[in-house]
């Protein structure tokens, strides 16, 4: 007991630095936060909440995109750079579907808009997850036990790649599809207003979560999935097909992707070759801040990153502006992974960061 | 599968061969200088077929064939005179003179002289402009190549570095802050104009030094976390500074970096006119006029040699054995007693030193410094050169520089008028497609594809060193219970030539 005690006086004073004065930095910025958004609150509650539903809007868009990068994280520890752009190029299948298949104007009746959409939805998924599972197949498969960083580097390599498809097919402007959901308002009090257009964004992302909350609880493949990620090499001995289930994993993701890549399309109304690269960093930071690898720390960390681009943009009091967005979300980026690289609701692992 | 098809290319090949008489074993028992000799002849005289059936000929082509042979068949390594090992220098010697004299035989004063054969596809032999340019990237990539190459630490915002020495440059050579009025050997400053102008040689070495101080900052709180996380946040930063420097008009009401306009002008680089009179030297860079890019070209030169002689040394020294140590396997490193932050440290700032005097370069070359040159995809395009290169090679990370930064200031170009022209609308051979195909516009998808073909049939990159390509086919993969396919023993193949 007696020399347990003297290494504890000799290590702390090493500790002291990095223990104390990081946290305190941490404190004072979470204070200076809280501070600014209370007095932002104080100065027009309604104006607050309004702008705390656009950021509701973007979080859910946001998690939808993050529980790709946090599934494929999950499963091979791998940063699946090019799925900001599978994303992109769901927008695209989107719009192409919107625009070219179903001929959607703005004054199409309530039941072909439904219809039409969930149409664009089925297909926009079903294309951006045979493409993610073909970019698994062709440039990630092949690296399996090549060092760490191959490769992530070809998914950098994919990324671009998939940007230039997209300019060869959509060229380099703007694609843009005609606002088509309905503008009115969902419940109005107070100067509150939730127009149905950021309604809807929530209602197609939540049953989409919560399949795949079932899918990856409740059914063997999902179990499957559960093993792979936890120990590939036990769950190849307990029968479980691996390279099959890190193909359905990579399915999902780019499902996922296609699926708020047709919520970008009709709540922005504006695509381009690298909307996927800005919206796909914005919600990597999300999957990261709420903890890699943990679906629901993925959605946390979707509406926080969502609520703060919200709020930053929107608000009167000393917000910074669009202008700073990414260098802010960048910030907590860096931020979290150096106080807490397990995010908010993840397990800290012997090797974590 | 790659190593089957190999296989298959290979026998299918001796076999053709062996019909004319020549089966392997034959070939194999040759003297190794007569197989250098006849594979060098041979394929140079499919060069020179190439060129005059596709290109523009002209008879320096055979002189260009006739040094390639002399370089490339005589094993220099094994010439030894008077015990000093000097034959292999001699293909370095010889690349680095072909380099200086370029501007005479290349190009009359900016453009490319009719003397040279124009190559099949990619045309002309590149002008002085890009040949700068090529130095400031070898620059940048070998400066890279510390962090990527030796150390094994994925950075994606090396662009912040780039921009911050360029940066540099715009606040101690230029009109910039008005308010005061500094100066200190800066070349061409009227008189009574404003600002700090400090004499650009000076700043080259500040910028270097802020940089690397800068590396040091983002690398302390970072460098602790690993491989991928390491590659986001320096991405995260690559993003943030450009994003300082485009939003920089107002700082709390004080204009840093005059937003999206950019600095400009920047002073040129200049020896002075005590100099220009005594020894001859260009008194202001600036004001050469015709022989303006091939000064700046010798200038690049310069530093890219004291690059490389900075990359060699310091690979072979205490600290270079370290980052290749920490880059083999961190935790051996560091259980031998490898200061594991202290190194990484170091050569964040060794890379970030050569990206800030790059930049700064650049920056004067240039004459401004402005935010749009500092995005995302030039952080991937200096990765992309050093993975084609070769990680931690300095022969193939200049090969790697050179050659990307050709293809995106010409060589892409060049190859799209000439597709356009054989395939395009109103083509000489067949007409593919009908609209012009504007091949520069996909020049990122491109550097895509070679990354991508390069990790997964060359990891090791095209002129790799010795070391990593070991690495990468031997100590660091493991093998998988679940796939049969790359478990399998390497030996039940057969290598390729």
């Amino acid at each position: 007991m007696a020399t347990h005690a003297q290494t504890e006086v000799q290590v702390r004073p090493r500790r002291s630095f990095a223990s104390y004065l990081m946290p305190t930095i941490a404190t004072i910025l979470v204070a200076i936060l809280v501070v600014w958004l209370v007095v932002n609150f104080v100065k027009g509650p309604a104006y607050f909440v309004n702008i705390g539903f656009i950021g509701l809007t973007l979080g859910a868009l946001y998690a939808l995109v993050a529980l790709g990068y946090t599934l494929v994280y999950g499963i091979l520890e791998l940063i699946n750079f090019a799925h900001g752009d599978v994303f992109m190029l769901g927008a695209m299948f989107s719009a192409t579907m919107i625009l070219s298949v179903f001929h959607l104007t703005p004054h199409a009746s309530t039941g072909t808009l439904v219809a039409a959409i969930v149409g664009s939805l089925v297909v926009a998924m079903a294309a951006c997850g045979i493409l993610n599972a073909v970019i698994e197949r062709v440039a990630y498969r092949p690296l399996r036990g090549a060092p760490r960083l191959a490769p992530l580097i070809t998914a950098i390599g994919v990324s671009f790649i998939l940007e230039d498809i997209a300019i060869a097919w959509k060229g380099p402007s703007y694609v843009a599809v005609p606002s088509l959901l309905p503008k009115g308002n969902v419940f109005s009090a107070g100067g509150v207003t939730y127009t149905w257009e950021k309604f809807i964004v929530v209602l197609v992302t939540v049953p989409v979560l919560l399949v795949l909350t079932w899918l990856v609880k409740r059914t063997r493949q999902g179990k499957a999935m559960r093993a792979t990620a936890q120990d590939r090499d036990a769950a190849a001995m307990m029968g479980i097909d691996v390279n099959r289930t890190i193909s359905f994993t990579f399915l999902i993701a780019g499902a996922l992707a296609g699926a708020g890549g047709l919520v970008f399309a009709l709540y922005f109304g504006q695509i381009r070759y690298d909307t996927g690269y800005q919206l796909g960093l914005i919600a990597f930071t999300a999957a990261v801040v709420g903890g890699i690898g943990n679906l629901p720390g993925a959605v946390l960390g979707a509406l926080c990153i969502g609520f703060i681009q919200a709020f930053n943009e929107g608000l009167l009091w000393h917000a910074p502006g669009s202008d700073w967005t990414e260098s802010i979300v960048f910030s907590i980026l860096i931020l979290i992974l150096v106080f807490r690289p397990e995010g908010l609701l993840g397990e800290r692992t012997p090797e974590g960061a | 599968m790659r190593r089957r098809l190999g296989a298959a290319i290979s026998a299918g090949w001796w076999r053709c061969l062996s019909v004319f008489g020549l089966s392997q074993k034959r070939w194999r028992s040759l003297p190794r200088t007569t197989r250098r000799a006849v594979k060098g002849l041979v394929w140079t005289g499919i060069g020179l077929l190439l060129v005059a059936l596709l290109g523009v000929w002209q008879w320096s082509a055979l002189v260009i064939a006739a040094i390639v042979l002399i370089l490339v068949v005589p094993s220099w390594n094994r010439l030894v005179i008077s015990g000093h090992r000097i034959g292999q220098w001699i293909p370095t010697i010889a690349i680095l003179v072909l380099a200086i004299t370029y501007p005479f035989y290349a190009s009359s004063t900016t453009g490319v002289s009719t003397g040279l054969p124009q190559l099949p596809v990619f045309g002309t032999f590149p002008l002085m402009s890009t040949m700068v340019n090529m130095g400031i990237f070898t620059m940048m990539a070998l400066g890279l190549n510390f962090v990527v190459g030796y150390a094994g630490l994925l950075d994606l915002g090396y662009v912040a570095f780039y921009a911050m020495g360029s940066y540099m440059a715009g606040w101690l050579a230029s009109s910039q802050f008005s308010q005061v009025n500094v100066r200190f050997g800066g070349i061409g400053v009227i008189k009574g104009l404003t600002g700090i102008h400090i004499s650009i040689w000076i700043v080259l070495l500040l910028a270097g030094m802020v940089t690397a101080l800068v590396g040091i900052l983002i690398g302390l709180p970072t460098l602790r976390l690993r491989g991928d996380y390491l590659a986001i946040v320096t991405l995260g930063f690559g993003e943030i500074l450009p994003q300082i420097a485009r939003n920089g008009d107002s700082l709390g009401g004080f204009n840093l970096t005059n937003g999206t306009g950019g600095i400009s002008p920047i002073d040129p680089p200049g020896f002075g006119n005590w100099a220009h009179q005594h020894l001859g030297l260009p008194s202001n860079f600036g004001a050469l006029g015709t022989t303006f890019d091939r000064t700046y070209f010798w200038t690049i030169l310069v530093l890219v040699l004291l690059t490389i002689f900075c990359s060699a040394r310091l690979r072979d020294s205490r600290l270079g054995r370290a980052w290749i140590a920490i880059r083999e396997d961190e935790i051996a490193a560091a259980a031998m007693g490898v200061p594991l932050m202290r190194t990484k440290t170091w050569a964040y700032a060794t890379g970030a030193f050569f990206g800030g005097v790059a930049g700064a370069y650049y920056a004067s070359y240039n004459g401004s410094s402005n935010p749009d040159e500092f995005y995302f995809q030039i952080s991937v395009f200096i990765l992309v050169m050093v993975i084609l290169g070769g990680m931690g090679s300095i022969p193939g990370v200049i090969f790697g520089a050179c050659f990307l930064t050709y293809l995106n200031s010409e060589g892409l170009n060049n190859i799209g008028a000439w597709l356009n022209g054989h395939f395009g609308p109103g083509g000489s051979d067949v007409e593919i497609w009908h609209k012009p195909l504007d091949v520069p516009q996909y020049n990122f998808g491109i550097y895509g594809v070679i990354l991508v073909v390069v990790m997964l049939f060359r990891p090791e990159g095209l002129i790799p060193s010795s070391r990593r390509a070991a690495e990468f086919h031997e100590g660091v993969r493991e093998e998988y219970l679940y796939d049969v396919e790359h478990g399998a023993p390497i030996s039940d193949a057969t290598e390729a030539m």
